[in-house]
């Protein structure tokens, strides 16, 4: 039977002024028919979910057996009032907890850094020693819950902390024994992205990827169900990339971590099932589920093939989903909660482990407590009301989503092929390469908008003149105030000796081969400060320039 | 003879989401204005410093951290300080409404937030630049 589609006519089948592409410029044809998937092999394709390849997910019984974990991303001000809004969507009904942190701590400084004026508090949560870390989860207990840590550069400094709380809090109960043998929690430590995207970086890449391995090897013996890494791709999409250079720059992000943990001495398996990913999920619905799906079949490849990994665990890809924040708009920003809606079905669909929804006001500022649960609810909705939580992979086996599986998978190895040449991802990084492809797709993107051809609705059609402002959050000077107040009482209360003494042991371990968690975790335990760690290394490996690539 | 326009493009502060800034920095070099980008991170001195530098007409600043209310007043006085009060300056970013009036009286007029068009930006620059004719 003939299934191609037959070619419109003048006056039947005739279409809208095209072009008819996804958001990243992917062009999409009319109709799939089985022709597109004629050379799909189920078993080498596919596979059942929990088979490999892993296409369809990672688990037997998908959402049913258990469902995504709901984590809000969320941090502001002082550890106090954002302990207050996890407590909030902890009773709301939030099933993980995720740490947004301000811009100083980001960055490896103090709240008294010349450079954190201005900055304290106002993009997430100050957290400037272990004091801070202590009052982020007062009363909420470590050992019952999952912490993901938004944190790149001074990964190991707050990854530190939250080990000495998790060891205080168990020692309280009088189970310190083992406190870290079942903790569980993520850090997203992925400073590949952050010289392609995000740009929260600090030292120069070698040493980087060297306090990265320091984790891999520490946790696999300490914290063994610690997400050591969450690789992430939501930023470089969000810098502009397209669905394809995401999945390919944070799939070969993910190729280079590997690597570099054999060269550090590890086998594979010790510390391959505890990296995780990070994906976006953006507008365009069709493109990001295949994506995922593609995610899976290629990292199962890659562990199998390419590491010669043994353990399943190694093989099988889990990530979370963030909806695209660079998609929200300022101009009538209730239509971003149906835009978040649909991007959070499409994480479902494809297969998410974790997801966060961002509120209706994030064009604006950081979300009240209200767009928050807002947020919160979408997700609870899709879970237990929609229904598409009852089968497992509900899109395989789909002509168009099969075909556009293949298709990223395709494209993605393609850049595969173009980085390893170049010696792998540092090396490309190095050159601009990642960056240069981010730059480009995201001023192609602009133009079309500009020329209209990519609609934003209420941005440049169906414009409303006259908008009624909406009650955003607004963060003060306040939260600046009280954590300066705390620092210079924490700097004449600790014992300054013990700090000068693990500074010093720091550096001097960073200068060598040692693994810098330990002596990270003797400075934070005695109350030394964000900036004053990252400056310790700074001593050691200076910090990073980048040349900018418009 | 009309020079061509000259923009530093600048992210103070410790914000490194530079897409909107890059952006806006190529649509106006297609514009055919001058553009110098001063990469992340610069201390209100250090902008001031290259506007000084470049013999800029306009700097543009881009922020998205909530910073602006301790980042622009400095760059103003700054600005005064070196006599360079008919420079144009221009903000992109994160602004909320209350701040926009605040701005406005330091003597920043092109407040351009998220969905601004790269056409309105490069207009208003156009209209408000300082005429590098009168000053020969």
């Amino acid at each position: 039977m003939k299934t191609a589609a037959p070619e419109p006519t003048k006056e039947r089948l005739a279409e809208r002024k095209g072009p008819f592409t996804t958001i990243s410029g992917r062009p999409i044809e009319r109709l799939y028919t089985p022709d597109d998937i004629r050379s799909l092999d189920y078993a080498r394709d596919l596979g059942n979910p929990g088979d490999f390849p892993y296409t369809r997910g990672i688990h037997p019984t998908g959402y049913r057996g258990k469902l995504w974990t709901m984590r809000q991303f969320a941090g502001f001000g002082t550890p106090e009032e954002t302990n207050e809004r996890y407590k909030q969507l902890l009773r709301a009904g939030g099933t993980g907890l995720s740490v947004a942190f301000d811009l100083p701590t980001l960055m490896g400084r103090d709240p008294d850094h010349e450079l954190s004026l201005g900055e304290v508090g106002k993009c997430g949560v100050n957290i400037t020693s272990l004091a801070d870390m202590e009052t982020l989860f007062d009363g909420i207990e470590l050992g019952g819950i999952t912490t993901s840590m938004t944190i790149n550069s001074p990964a190991p400094m707050i990854y530190a902390m939250y080990l000495v709380v998790a060891e205080k809090q168990a020692l309280r109960h009088g189970s310190g024994q083992g406190a870290w043998q079942n903790l569980s929690g993520t850090i997203q430590n992925d400073i590949l992205k952050e010289f392609i995207a995000q740009k929260e970086y600090i030292y120069p890449p070698r040493p980087s990827m060297r306090l990265i391995t320091d984790i891999f090897t520490f946790s696999a013996r300490e914290v063994p169900k610690w997400n050591t890494i969450s690789v992430s791709g939501y930023h470089i999409r969000e810098a502009g990339a397209t669905a394809a250079q995401e999945l390919a720059f944070t799939l070969r992000d993910g190729v280079e971590y590997v690597q570099y943990g054999i060269d550090a001495g590890l086998d594979v398996d010790e510390f391959a099932p505890r990296i995780s990913f990070f994906f976006n999920s953006h507008s365009d619905f069709f493109e990001e589920i295949a994506k995922y799906r593609a995610a899976r079949r290629i990292w199962a490849h890659v562990m199998r093939d390419r590491f010669k990994a043994k353990n399943p665990r190694s093989w099988q890809l889990r990530f979370h989903t963030q909806t695209a924040g660079v998609s929200l708009t300022a101009q009538q920003p209730y239509n971003n909660v149906v835009r978040t809606a649909l991007q959070a079905l499409a994480a479902v669909l494809g297969g998410s482990n974790s997801l966060h929804t961002n509120s209706l006001d994030e064009a604006l500022a950081l979300p009240t407590a209200e767009a928050a649960t807002l947020a919160l609810r979408t997700q609870q909705i899709i879970a237990h009301e929609s229904g598409v939580t009852n089968v497992v992979d509900p899109l395989g086996g789909s002509y168009f989503v099969e075909k556009l599986t293949r298709d990223m998978e395709e494209e993605a190895l393609a850049y595969f092929d173009t980085i390893d040449r170049m010696g792998g991802m540092v090396e490309a990084i190095e050159r601009g390469y990642p960056q240069r492809e981010v730059a480009e797709s995201s001023y192609r993107f602009q133009q079309s908008v500009e020329k209209r051809e990519k609609v934003i609705v209420g941005v440049n059609d169906f414009v409303a003149e006259n908008e009624a402002p909406i009650e955003i959050l607004y963060i003060d000077e306040s939260a600046a105030e009280k954590q300066l107040a705390k620092l210079e009482t924490l700097k004449r209360t600790r014992d300054n000796e013990a700090v000068t003494r693990t500074l010093g042991a720091l550096r001097d371990g960073a200068r060598g081969s040692a693994n810098t968690m330990p002596l990270l975790i003797d400075a934070v335990r005695a109350y030394a400060t964000v900036g004053e760690m990252c400056d310790a290394l700074r001593d050691v490996w200076g910090e990073y320039e980048e040349t900018p690539i418009i | 003879m009309n020079q061509k326009i000259r923009v530093v493009i600048a992210k103070p502060g410790l914000d490194g989401h530079d897409r909107g800034a890059k952006v806006i920095a190529r649509a106006l070099r297609d514009a055919g204005m001058e553009v110098i980008y001063t990469g992340l991170r610069q201390t209100p001195e250090q902008i001031v410093g290259a506007a000084l530098q470049e013999d800029a007409d306009v700097i543009g600043l881009s922020i998205l951290s909530g910073a602006h209310m301790h980042i622009c007043p400095k760059v103003m006085e700054l600005l005064k300080e070196k006599g360079l009060t008919d420079v144009l300056v221009v903000i992109g970013g994160i602004i909320p409404d209350v701040d926009v009036p605040k701005l406005n009286a330091m003597g920043i007029g092109g407040i351009f937030l998220p969905g601004s068009p790269m056409q309105d930006i490069v207009d208003y620059i156009t209209k408000n630049v300082r005429s590098r004719v009168e000053q020969i």
